[in-house]
């Protein structure tokens, strides 16, 4: 699947692939054609790019083909072993989370997962957890502090499921307590926004030491989409909608209210999902590092200093 | 039935040319049962319906003067007010939705905090109002109740948090979004430190502030009927596509499936949490008031 703007960087490249099989078809030098036309291609990309609207970020953050939380681990990590379950209710499958190293290192690993085809995002309730996927994050993050384990979470989210069974069984309740007791966590604890951060649905596991976002995500309080059907009372403001939220990981950086920004391949993390799965290995075990020469307590303070200080107003 | 509901509230109906003689505000009308008494009748029982007890949508005047003795306490943080920070703009600059909320309310923002006694002991109470932007979560509404948790800590007095919130305030965006994490920050340090929380949610409590403070209390409880939830029932009707049973996310319903301790009487509120903080409490020594 293409988006808007990706099509005419996409006619570009099928061009280029086009000339070079005549080229060598019928045995043709079209070399200084292809080369101008690539040198196009690559001024084209960065335009396109560096220029994207903040709705244009949002419809790159939910790109169907882009890397997924359980992508990620599999890729980064080896040994994995997955571990399921909230030990009360069932098997969030929206929430994922298990063990694995990283060059050696156990880490703990928890996430937002969604699906692929149809079938798939069913499956995953498109990324929407429900109270048991948040105890099934609480429960591994206390595994992996009773072990000792650094804890990555890796965040993409339209939002805590809203149904009738999620408010039965608690989902304030449950995103609070996570919410709560990840201040308290005594292990390193890394946040990843890798696709959508919505609100509470996100924050639920994003309580940490360093919070990240990569290039092309977004997180705020609420989606443009619903932003736009409450503020202007009407769906269709949502690209006004996402520009007055300022939730692209730029905007959040500027405000503090994320630490990192991860850069992405140019056109983001679809194009070279294997190259951005090493940047992210590769940010992870330095950040564990970098955390791990500090206490408990010292990371405890600092993270609940952090969150503390966040907002502005009128004294 | 009209006849027997009419005798039904015998005693607190009063004559059609008393109304009429009665300058505006001096009757209360109850918005359920439409029972008409005094306005000061229906101030000295809580805010209350003496026919159906519907508890009527009050705000933290109300409350601080049903709650703190005579009505005595020191205010916290008065003066803090809205900043704008994303410049943001939807069908009108939010600076000038605050302006206009400030100037209908007599409020400065969605939350007001302060500390007094109750039935003797001292208390902090940070108490929302719904009519301040629908008592919707901002950087003012996280930072006030911040200090005041960091006062019920350094103090060693127990906290009470009135919850009334129809979530973020969208026009904060991510700062809002951050309240949640700020607050309940400062509620884990009091927890550590042994000072109770009390969290009382009342009618309406949603969203964001459900999926944080409301839902952290040692003690969750609230006020008969309030609505509480973490979805909206309109989104929870949009999602599933039907409509929702009667008494969805009403308090008993939430009590039922186990996330309140107790639904508390408006007209007892204030001799229930005394009487339960007395007893959890003798661990502590106010400390510099
Ligand atoms: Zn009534």
């Amino acid at each position: 699947m293409l988006l808007e703007f990706e099509k005419p960087i996409v006619e570009l490249e099928s061009r280029i692939a086009e000339m070079k099989a005549t080229a060598a078809e019928r045995g043709l030098d079209l070399a200084d054609s292809i080369k101008a036309i690539e040198d196009n291609l690559v001024k084209l990309k960065k335009d396109t790019y560096s220029r994207l609207t903040r709705w244009q970020r949002v419809q790159l953050s939910r790109h169907p083909d882009r890397p997924y939380t359980l992508d990620y681990i599999q890729t980064i990590s080896s040994k994995f072993i997955e571990l399921y379950g909230d030990r009360n209710v069932k098997d969030d499958k929206a929430m994922v989370g298990g063990i694995g190293e990283i060059n050696g290192e156990p880490v703990m690993f928890i996430g937002h997962q969604k699906g692929r085809n149809t079938k798939q995002r069913q499956y995953r309730n498109f990324g929407m957890a429900n109270p048991e996927g948040y105890r099934k994050a609480l429960r591994l993050m206390k595994m992996a502090e009773k072990f000792n384990l650094p804890i990555v979470t890796l965040i993409d989210t339209p939002g805590a499921f809203p149904g009738m069974e999620a408010e039965e069984r608690g989902q304030g309740e449950a995103i609070a307590r996570n919410i709560r007791d990840m201040f308290m966590l005594k292990v390193p604890v890394i946040c990843i926004v890798i696709g959508e951060g919505a609100s509470g649905g996100a924050l639920g596991i994003a309580i940490g030491d360093k919070v990240m976002m990569l290039e092309y995500t977004w997180y705020s309080v609420i989606s443009p989409e619903s932003c736009s059907s409450i503020l202007w009372r009407s769906w269709d403001f949502k690209q006004q909608a996402a520009e007055a939220l300022k939730l692209t990981a730029k905007d959040m950086e500027k405000f503090g209210l994320i630490d990192e920004i991860i850069k992405e391949p140019l056109g983001g993390a679809h194009i070279d999902p294997l190259s951005m799965a090493k940047k992210l290995k590769k940010v992870i075990h330095d950040t564990i590092i970098e955390l791990k020469a500090q206490s408990a307590d010292e990371r405890i303070e600092k993270r609940i200093e952090k969150f503390s200080a966040m907002g502005v107003v009128n004294e | 039935m009209a006849w027997f509901n009419r005798a039904e509230k015998k005693g607190v109906t009063t004559p059609t040319e008393l109304k009429r003689e009665a300058p505006d505000g001096l009757w209360y009308k109850c918005a359920e049962c439409k029972t008409v008494i005094l306005t000061k009748a229906h101030q000295d029982n809580a805010y209350t319906c003496p026919t159906c007890n519907y508890h009527e949508k009050i705000g933290s005047k109300e409350y601080f003067e049903l709650l703190f003795d005579n009505n005595e306490f020191t205010e916290l943080d008065a003066t803090l007010t809205s900043a704008d920070p994303l410049e943001f703009t939807d069908t009108k600059p939010y600076p000038d939705r605050v302006k206009a909320s400030i100037k209908k309310t007599g409020l400065n923002d969605a939350v007001r905090s302060g500390y007094g006694k109750v039935n003797g002991a001292y208390l902090v109470v940070a108490c929302m109002d719904f009519s301040f932007i629908g008592g919707s979560m901002g950087s003012v509404v996280g930072e006030k109740i911040a200090r005041a948790i960091d006062f019920a800590r350094l103090h060693q007095i127990p906290f009470m948090m009135i919850s009334k919130s129809g979530g973020a305030r969208m026009m904060e965006a991510g700062y809002s979004l951050m309240q949640m994490a700020k607050t309940s920050a400062k509620l884990a340090l009091l927890a550590e430190a042994k000072v109770p929380y009390i969290s009382l949610l009342t009618d309406p409590t949603t969203g964001g502030v459900t999926a944080s403070y409301a839902m952290l209390g040692d003690f969750n409880i609230a006020e008969p009927k309030s609505l509480i939830g973490f979805a909206g029932p309109r989104v929870i009707r949009e999602t599933i596509g039907k409509d929702l049973p009667d008494g969805f996310q009403s308090a008993e319903f939430v009590l039922e499936h186990g996330f309140l301790d107790f639904i508390v009487d408006r007209k007892e509120l204030k001799d229930k949490v005394a009487d339960l903080l007395s007893m959890i409490t003798k661990h502590l020594t106010v400390q510099g008031i």
